[in-house]
């Protein structure tokens, strides 16, 4: 716990016994601008290269408009399936003792290490109308493989991990006496998950939130396969910035990409406000 | 709410926490369960609670069998060594919890809000209201999971090594504190601690246990001049022990009979038991314990010295006055004025 007195006021470095500052911090910031700030601020340059414009002819043109929601809707889906399934599974993992459970812990890994492709052709396999899957969902009307149903799972598939990873340890500290007080005062079972033990874990549950809706919204190699790719109904923002770049309309693909880069770092940085925010709350 | 705990039986897998012990608690006492660690203190106290349930046996809250009952039914409160307190809850809401969660006859949240502050005030934190307990001191987050505790009008209160977490002073500070609140509110109590002291301060009666079994009940009086055991005797204050012989209603140290009557002892092995302090220093060298001094250190008023008593050198702690000249080789004389003698061991 630190204990900084609310008088102290904003310094540009808080004195510390830890050496290094400078050095570290001039560091980051060379490493961040290296690797993040450089390629991005050139993304952005692109763009205001093609004036306003040509600029809102192109992000209001339907396609884009269209493709710039089925990511942004399908990521915060599949992200928020994940929240709920990531979370039992966590739950899973942490509380309960049976035989394998080492295998499943380490199965929730593979999203990570398995190359998109592969898991997009996979899935595609599976949920094509003549697959093992889509042929019993078929009969009902249900149509995954080549609609936004698909995109869906392959984004729940890619961002399982990123809930489960970010919760588990979270879970792992809950101190047992917490659960064991609230049934001594009369907290049935779920007012005890769902009052007590959930508020605890929701900043944990917010970050894998926010990291797996990151990814689903990035994620490229394994929708392509599922999503069928056709305009105006399954076709990602990301593949319509490869389409134009294939067409040589480099300001098209960077407007779109800037476009996304802010949607994508005004809903990370709310995410992250909630979080501090929480966090200051509950220490 | 008296308590009994009847004939109970807890295993954990293949350990046997608990072997028979049975118990009454008395309506509005303050009892402390008082054991090393490993002595089922902390099991029993739970199984009150509803927290684990007996292999065998029964706990009955009045007549009525509690053990039947799930802990969400019981309405006892309990009390974490680590407050267990809900980070993400204020001051306030963490006391009101147990109104705000009940089914039936839940009240108002104003009548909530308003008997959560008469709580703070009960536990001298006015005001606190609004705090989240990571702004609080060790001591206050305790004061805040008893008012937690007693906002449902508990039947039992149960607090588990209470203070155990908190640094000396706060602990003496506090202890004082709950003997108030328990003569105010009156709940029967039940408590948890390793700490001798604690017990026989802030307990009506102390409940000594080890290795699962009561060793013996009573009063703080009870317990220090009439324990029932060795295990009682020497867990309880300090205590010296000598392995001694008795013959013809004598207490005999190798061949020299040291001047203990005792009648009713059968002859044989025993072992003698005596406070270090309660002890006379003798001049001569009939009827009396006499030893070479091996070691001396001076603690506060008194000194404390090791004596070497007898051909197999047995050592035993005394507390003489700072004014004795004793020093190393000195030999001393004494004679225990209280003593307990218990049949040797197998």
């Amino acid at each position: 716990m630190t204990s900084v007195p609310a008088s102290a006021g904003w310094r540009f470095k808080a004195p510390s016994v830890i050496p290094g500052f400078g050095l570290t911090l001039g560091f980051s910031l060379a490493y961040l601008t290296l690797i993040i700030l450089i390629p991005l601020s050139g993304l952005v340059w692109r763009t205001a290269s093609l004036g306003w414009t040509d600029f809102w002819t192109i992000a209001f043109d339907r396609r884009t408009l269209k493709a710039l929601e089925i990511s942004f809707g399908t990521a915060l889906i599949a992200a928020a399936v994940n929240v709920v399934f990531g979370t039992i599974v966590a739950w899973v993992l942490v509380r309960y003792n049976f035989p394998g459970r080492r295998i499943v812990d380490a199965m929730v890994d593979l999203p990570f290490a398995l190359p998109t492709a592969v898991a997009g052709i996979a899935l595609t396999t599976l949920y094509a109308p003549n697959g093992w899957i889509g042929a019993l969902l078929a009969p009902l009307g249900i149509k995954v493989a080549y609609t936004p149903l698909g995109i869906i799972i392959a984004l729940v598939f890619i961002g399982l991990p990123f809930v489960v990873r970010t919760v588990q340890p979270i879970m792992e500290e809950i101190d047992k006496g917490v659960e064991e007080v609230a049934a001594t005062l009369g907290a049935t079972r779920f007012q005890t998950v769902w009052r007590v033990l959930f508020p605890g874990l929701s900043p944990a549950i917010l970050t894998g939130f926010a990291l797996a809706f990151a990814r689903g919204v990035g994620e490229y190699g394994s929708v392509i396969f599922i999503a069928g790719n056709l305009p105006y109904v399954s076709e990602i923002a990301p593949l319509l910035i490869v389409i134009r770049l294939e067409e040589y309309d480099y300001a098209a693909a960077t407007a779109i990409a800037t476009i996304m880069l802010t949607l994508s770092f005004a809903m990370l940085l709310f995410i992250n406000l909630v979080q501090a925010w929480s966090r200051k709350r509950y220490g | 709410m008296e308590v009994r705990v009847a004939h109970v039986r807890k295993e954990f897998d293949r350990f046997t926490a608990l072997r028979d012990v049975s118990l009454d608690i008395r309506s509005g006492e303050l009892i402390a369960l008082l054991g090393p660690s490993g002595s089922g203190k902390t099991t029993l106290l739970r199984l009150i609670a509803g927290l684990e349930r007996p292999t065998k046996g029964a706990i009955f809250f009045g007549d009525e069998d509690a053990s039947l009952k799930t802990v969400q039914e019981r309405n006892v409160g309990f009390v974490f060594q680590h407050y267990a307190l809900f980070r993400h809850m204020t001051v306030a809401e963490n006391i009101g919890f147990g109104l705000k969660v009940r089914r039936h006859n839940r009240p108002p949240d104003a009548e909530i809000r308003r008997r959560a502050s008469e709580l703070l005030d009960l536990v001298q934190l006015t005001g606190l209201e609004k705090r989240y307990p990571a702004q609080l001191s060790g001591g206050q987050r305790q004061r805040v999971a008893l008012a937690r505790a007693l906002a449902i009008e508990p039947r039992v209160l149960l607090l588990d090594e209470p203070f155990g977490a908190l640094d000396a002073q706060v602990r003496r500070e506090l202890r004082r504190w709950l003997r108030e609140i328990h003569d105010k509110t009156g709940h029967t109590t039940v408590f948890v601690t390793h700490d001798q002291e604690e017990a026989l301060e802030l307990a009506d009666r102390v409940v000594v246990m080890s290795q699962g079994r009561i060793e013996q009940v009573g009063t703080a009086d009870d317990v220090y001049d009439t324990p029932n055991s060795p295990f009682v005797f020497s867990f309880i204050g300090e205590s010296s022990m000598l392995p001694v012989k008795v013959e013809k209603g004598e207490v005999w140290i190798a061949d020299r009979a040291i001047g203990i009557a005792a009648p009713d002892t059968p002859d044989g092995e025993a072992v003698l038991y005596f406070r270090p302090h309660d002890i006379e220093l003798l001049e001569g060298s009939g009827g009396c314990i006499a030893g070479t001094v091996a070691a001396s250190r001076r603690v506060a008023g008194t000194r404390h010295v090791e004596l070497e008593v007898g051909g197999d050198r047995q050592r035993v702690e005394l507390e003489i006055p700072t004014s004795h000249p004793a020093s190393e080789k000195t030999r001393i004389a004494f004679r225990p004025k209280k003593w307990k003698l218990f049949p040797a061991a197998g």
